[in-house]
C-alpha cells in the first residue's frame, strides 16, 4: 500500500500533499499545545513503535501471514490527531530512509494510511464502543473493526488514486503514463489482499494490543479502572450535523451507477446517462428479465428517501436520515442490552466457579506452617 | 528448532539499521555531493525526483538515471551496492506490477501467442514506469546516502517543515533502533524458552503479547525521555542549531541541479 515514486502523476501527488497539509497543520496545531508536556517524546516513540510493529509478521488463521500498520492502535491510544501525526512520521522515515513508499507520493501515502486511517479507526472505535463498559467484549470488537476498517479504507483510497491514473494521464496513443491499471482492475487487485489477509492482521493486532493495554495499562486507552462509560458529545454533534446535511444528496443528479430502476431502461434521458457512465456502452432498451422480476420483490416504506406524505424533497431526505439513524441506534441499543445481560450472566458464573477455590485453604500449606 | 521468522526479520533489520546508522560511511566520505550544503542538495535532488515524475519520454528518464549514476560515482557511492540494494529491488517490485500491463494495454500487437497479445503501448507503459521508479529511487537514495540524517532533517527546515516536526522525526529515528532491538531481544528470550513447535494460535498470542509489552515499554520510555529532557532544561521550545552556510560552490551546485531538472522537464514532455 506504500505507493512508490513514479506511480502517481505529479498533479495527483500535489493534490494529495495539499489535502494532507490541511490535516497535518490542524494536527500540529492541536498537538503543539501538548508539546510543552509529554506529547513530544510520546508521539515520536509511538511513531517508532508503528514502524517496528509493521515488521511483525503475524501468523493468521489458514496458515498465511500478514503484517499490520499499527494505525488502529495509534489512533486509539493517541486520538485521531496524534495517531495521524505518529503514523505520518513513521511513513516519512520509511520513505526518506528506507525507500518504502516514494517522496513525491508521501502526501498520498500519508493521506491514505495516516490521515484517513486514523480518523476511520478512531471513529469506528468510538462509535462501536460508545457507551460500553471498559471490560466489555464490544470494545474489543470495536478495536478489531477499527483496525480492519482503517486499513481497508486506506487500501481503497490507494486503489482509487492508482486506478484514476490511466483515465487522466495517457499519451496521444492512449498508453498510460503512470500506474497502468484502471479502477476496475486496481480496486479488486488491491482489496482482495486487504479484505482477507492484511485486514485480518490489522484487526487481530489492534484487538490484541487493545486487550493487552486494557488489562495492563487501562489509562493508556482511556479506560481508567473506575471510569464510567460516556458518550463523546462531539460524535453526537457530528452525527446531527451529517443528518442536517443529508438534503445535499439531492444535488447529485441522476441515478448511482448500477442502481437503475427497470423503468430507466425505457427512458431516453436515463439511457443516455447510463451509457455516459458506462464507457459509452448503450444499455438494453428493455430491462433484463431477471432484474425486472426481482426489482419488485420488496417495496421500501420510504422509496428514494422520500416519504409519500412529504412534498419537499429536502425535508424528505432529512426525515429519512433521522429515521435511518434512529433504526441503527435502536439496533445498537438492543445488541448492547443483550450483550450486557450475557456479560452479567457470565460474570455471575465465573464468580461461582472462582469462589470455592479462592477461599479454600490448601491443606499442604497448612501442614507446612 | 529454527529461529522464528519474525525474530530473524527483526534481527536482520536491527543489524542493518545499526550498521547504516553507525557507519554513515558514504555520508562522510569526501565526494561531490557530500561537499554540497545539505539545503542546496535537498532542493536540487528533490527537483530531479520531481522531474523524473514529470518525464513522459524514455530517453529523458534514461538521461536522469545516468545523471544519478554519474553523481553516485562522483560521490564515491559504491555503484555495485547501489545496484544490488536499490535498482534490483525496485526493478523486481515494479516489473512485477508493470509486466501484466504489457498484455492488458490495448494497442498495436508486437507479439502474439494464442490469445495473449503483447502491445507496443503496453511495453512503452511498462518501460516508462520501471525507468521512472528506478530514476526517482536512485536520486532520492543518493540524497539520503550522501547526507548525515541529522543534517538532512535540519535542511528540511528550508522547505518550511515546522521545527516540532523535525524534532519528532529526529527523535523517532533515534529510538527506532532501540525499539527494534528491544523487540528482537524479547522474541529471542521467548524463543529460548520454547520447546517444540508452537501452533498458529499460540504464535499469534505470543506475537501480540510481545507487541503489547513493547507498546508498554514504548510509553514508559516516552515518559523517561521526557524526564531526561526536563532534566536538561526543556521548556517546551524546540531549537535547532543551524550552522549551515551557503558558499559559492553550493549556489553553483543548486543552480546546476535545478537546470538539469528544468531541462529534463522540458525534454520529457
Amino acid at each position: 500500500m506504500h505507493i512508490p515514486d513514479g506511480y502517481l502523476s505529479p498533479s495527483t501527488c500535489a493534490t494529495m500533499y495539499v489535502a494532507s497539509a490541511g490535516f497535518w497543520w490542524q494536527a500540529l496545531r492541536r498537538t503543539r499545545r501538548q508539546m510543552l508536556g509529554r506529547a513530544l517524546p510520546r508521539l515520536a516513540l509511538m511513531a517508532a513503535f508503528c514502524f517496528v510493529v509493521m515488521l511483525f509478521n503475524l501468523p493468521l488463521p489458514g496458515g498465511t501471514t500478514g503484517h499490520a500498520l499499527g494505525v488502529g492502535i495509534a489512533a486509539i491510544v493517541l486520538g485521531p490527531w496524534g495517531g495521524m501525526m505518529a503514523v505520518s512520521l513513521a511513513l516519512a522515515i520509511q520513505a526518506l530512509f528506507f525507500g518504502d513508499g516514494g517522496i513525491t507520493t508521501l502526501g498520498a501515502n500519508c493521506f491514505n494510511m495516516a490521515i484517513a486511517g486514523s480518523i476511520t479507526a478512531w471513529g469506528l472505535y468510538q462509535l462501536i464502543g460508545m457507551g460500553s463498559t471498559a471490560n466489555s467484549k464490544r470494545r474489543l470488537v470495536a478495536a478489531a473493526l477499527a483496525g480492519y476498517g482503517s486499513i481497508n479504507l486506506a487500501a481503497l483510497l490507494a486503489a482509487i488514486e492508482l486506478g484514476i491514473q490511466p483515465m487522466l494521464f495517457h499519451d496521444a496513443s492512449g498508453a498510460p503514463l503512470y500506474a497502468p491499471y484502471p479502477l476496475h482492475v486496481a480496486i479488486p487487485a488491491m482489496m482482495a489482499g486487504h479484505l482477507t489477509i492484511a485486514g485480518v492482521a490489522e484487526a487481530l493486532m489492534t484487538a490484541g494490543l487493545f486487550g493487552y493495554l486494557r488489562r495492563n495499562e487501562p489509562g493508556l486507552v482511556g479506560l481508567a479502572k473506575d471510569a464510567t462509560p460516556r458518550t463523546p458529545r462531539s460524535l453526537w454533534g457530528g452525527l446531527a450535523l451529517l443528518m442536517l446535511l443529508a438534503p445535499l444528496g439531492i444535488l447529485a443528479g441522476g441515478a448511482a451507477w448500477g442502481e437503475w430502476a427497470p423503468k430507466d431502461f425505457a427512458d431516453q434521458a436515463a439511457r443516455a446517462q447510463i451509457a455516459a457512465a458506462s464507457g459509452n456502452v448503450a444499455a438494453p432498451t428493455v430491462a433484463p428479465i431477471g432484474l425486472a422480476r426481482l426489482a419488485g420483490v420488496w417495496t421500501a416504506p420510504l422509496p428514494e428517501y422520500a416519504p409519500r406524505f412529504v412534498k419537499s424533497a429536502g425535508f424528505g431526505y432529512l426525515l429519512s436520515a433521522i429515521f435511518g439513524v434512529g433504526i441503527i441506534l435502536g439496533v445498537v441499543w438492543l445488541v448492547q442490552l443483550i450483550a450486557a445481560r450475557k456479560g452479567e450472566d457470565a460474570e455471575k458464573g465465573a464468580a461461582k466457579r472462582i469462589e470455592p477455590e479462592h477461599f479454600e485453604t490448601d491443606p499442604k500449606q497448612e501442614r507446612g506452617r | 528448532m529454527s529461529a522464528h521468522p519474525v525474530a530473524s526479520t527483526l534481527r536482520g533489520f536491527s543489524q542493518a539499521l545499526a550498521r547504516t546508522l553507525v557507519s554513515e560511511d558514504a555520508a562522510h566520505s569526501g565526494g561531490v555531493l557530500q561537499g554540497v550544503d545539505p539545503r542546496a542538495k535537498l532542493v536540487g535532488m528533490l527537483a530531479l525526483v520531481v522531474a523524473s515524475a514529470l518525464a513522459h519520454r524514455v530517453p529523458t528518464l534514461i538521461a536522469l538515471l545516468a545523471v544519478g549514476v554519474g553523481l553516485a560515482v562522483a560521490s564515491r557511492v559504491n555503484v555495485w551496492s547501489l545496484a544490488r540494494r536499490v535498482w534490483l529491488v525496485a526493478f523486481a517490485f515494479t516489473f512485477m506490477i508493470a509486466a501484466p500491463a504489457m498484455f492488458l494495454t490495448p494497442g498495436i500487437a508486437l507479439w502474439q501467442w494464442g490469445g495473449v497479445v503483447m502491445t507496443a503501448n503496453g511495453v512503452h507503459t511498462a518501460v516508462l514506469l520501471v525507468l521512472r521508479v528506478e530514476a526517482a529511487v536512485t536520486l532520492s537514495t543518493l540524497l539520503v546516502l550522501t547526507t548525515p540524517w541529522m543534517w538532512l532533517l535540519k535542511a528540511l527546515r528550508t522547505l518550511g517543515v515546522p521545527v516540532e516536526v523535525i524534532a519528532l522525526l529526529a527523535m523517532t529515528h533515534r529510538y527506532l533502533v532501540l525499539l527494534a532491538e528491544t523487540a528482537n531481544q524479547m522474541f529471542e528470550s521467548r524463543q529460548s524458552r520454547v520447546v517444540g513447535k508452537l501452533k498458529g494460535a499460540e504464535q499469534r498470542h505470543m506475537m501480540i503479547n510481545t507487541g503489547g509489552v513493547l507498546l508498554s515499554k514504548t510509553m514508559a520510555m516516552g515518559d523517561e525521555v521526557y524526564m531526561a529532557m526536563l532534566a536538561r532544561g526543556f521548556r517546551g521550545e524546540v531549537r535547532l542549531l543551524t550552522e549551515f552556510r551557503m558558499k559559492t560552490r553550493d549556489w553553483v551546485a543548486v543552480a546546476a541541479l535545478l537546470a538539469v531538472a528544468a531541462g529534463a522537464v522540458v525534454a520529457g514532455r
